[in-house]
């Protein structure tokens, strides 16, 4: 009997094409729980999707694992979409995965997207609605867990940068059902009383499940009515909760927002310390600078030879008082000449002078007698020599 | 009771006084004068860093109110 034999590769390849006809196969949504999960350094994920009887092979391109929201791990219940196919060479079928998501998360996922575009159009999330986180706020409200690390974590932070820190914790529960609703309160209760100049709220991290409270919307109304300026602090890094959108500012983690929210009391000593330096600094700068404006006016010549001045006055003094006496002695001179010709002038015409010749003057009354009428008999007149007068009698 | 001076708006007045002072443009009186106001303003900083007093604690709610108490970390 003659048997006709195909060959693998053949009935791999007939199979796979069965496959790839069959509409359901390429098509499909497959729950079960992750296991043998392999991160390929190509970016590629392997792992294997199992429940309690069977288990597939499973494989995701970068292209998709790229797109995931979360890292997926073993043990994880996940839901797959994507199409079953051959592999030729091994022989094996397995899922081409296109998307993946967390089981049971898919309605919560929805639930979040929803809220988030409805809250964003309302403007809840708007940068111009944030308020400022203040410089250094006296009180900082804490509405956290009252066990576990979170509030620890926040607590030694703040007291690290600032020992002299107040903090006033809220405990709340943050997670569970009615974690929403406690947490809303909280915020009003801290606004209300004014408890706090800042709050910060906070949870460790946990599942999309154990961080629902801060995606409900009773929690985002509160962020976004309180006065007092927020900082949300949940789950990891990775996370964003609504709260984180709503909040004035999100911070990766419990730790950073104690850091956001408390300053560094040695940074600030630093700086005022800093600030005192530029004042001594710029006050011994301007006395320096006056100093020198001193010193180079006391270069002045007026300065430096303060008789100078003085001394050429009495020079110039000096020089007047000698032009002065010079003008005084020639008028003199000239006075002088002037008078010995007058009196020159006046000696040739002095009766004097005629009477050294041996003449004398009749006077009377020492006045002299120019004619014979001015004279009787008998009278006495005086006659004037040159060396006396002597009483004479007319005849 | 004294209202308690702003740390933010200390600080900056004394960032504005160095600001001032380095400038140099102010006559030797006026120097001497933002110098003065300005270590007072950075003590008055100090003061504030310095007279915080710490304080951990835990809001509680009673059936009349909600009361505050010393929080202890474990």
């Amino acid at each position: 009997m003659d048997y006709k034999a195909i060959t693998v590769t053949d009935l791999n390849k007939y199979i796979k094409d069965k496959v790839a006809g069959d509409e359901i196969l390429n098509n499909v949504l497959v729950k079960g729980e992750i296991s043998n999960f392999k991160n390929h350094y190509t970016g590629h994920l392997y792992f294997t999707l199992k429940d309690d009887n069977s288990l597939i092979k499973c494989i995701m391109f970068k292209s998709f694992a790229e797109r995931l929201k979360f890292i997926p791990k073993d043990g994880m219940k996940v839901m797959v979409f994507g199409t079953v196919s051959v592999f030729e060479r091994d022989g094996v079928y397995q899922i081409y995965c296109k998307a993946m998501q967390e089981e049971g998360m898919g309605s919560l996922y929805k639930a979040y997207e929803e809220l988030k575009l409805k809250l964003e159009k309302e403007g809840l999330f708007d940068a111009r609605n944030k308020k400022k986180i203040p410089f250094m706020p006296k009180v900082i409200g804490v509405l956290t867990s009252q066990t576990g690390s979170v509030i620890k974590d926040i607590i030694n932070v703040s007291t690290r940068r600032n020992p002299n820190v107040y903090i006033r914790l809220f405990p709340v529960p943050v997670q569970g059902e009615g974690a929403g609703i406690k947490i809303a309160e909280a915020i009003k209760y801290m606004n209300d009383k004014k408890l706090a100049d800042i709050l910060i709220l906070a949870r460790g991290g946990g599942s999309l499940e154990d961080l629902w409270p801060f995606n409900e919307e009773v929690v985002a109304r509160a962020i976004f009515e309180s006065n007092l300026p927020i900082i949300s602090a949940v789950g990891h890094e990775t996370d964003f909760t609504i709260a984180d959108f709503v909040a004035d500012l999100r911070a990766p983690t419990p730790s950073a927002a104690a850091e956001l929210a408390v300053t560094d009391i040695d940074e600030l000593k630093l700086k005022i310390l800093g600030y005192n330096n530029r004042l001594k600094l710029a006050l011994k700068k301007k006395v320096e600078l006056m100093r020198l404006r001193y010193e180079k006016c006391m270069m002045a010549r007026v300065f430096k030879e303060p008789l100078q001045r003085i001394n050429e006055q009495y020079i110039r003094i000096d020089m007047l008082v000698k032009s002065l006496q010079h003008n005084i002695i020639n008028k003199y001179k000239d006075r002088k000449s002037e008078m010995i010709t007058l009196v020159s002038k006046l000696d040739s015409l002095s009766p004097l002078k005629t009477l050294t010749r041996g003449y004398c003057i009749a006077q009377i009354g020492g006045k002299a007698v120019k004619s014979i009428n001015d004279v009787k008999k008998d009278q006495e007149v005086d006659l004037r020599f040159i060396d006396g007068s002597k009483k004479a009698k007319i005849l | 009771m004294k209202e308690e001076p702003n740390f933010e708006e200390t600080i900056k007045n004394l960032e504005q006084i160095a600001n001032e002072l380095e400038k140099g443009d102010l006559n030797l009186d006026e120097s001497v004068a933002k110098f003065e106001q300005g270590m007072k303003l950075s003590k008055m900083c100090n003061d504030i860093l310095e007279g915080a007093e710490k304080r951990i604690s835990i809001l509680i709610k009673k059936d009349d109110g909600v009361t505050e108490e010393n929080f202890n970390v474990e």
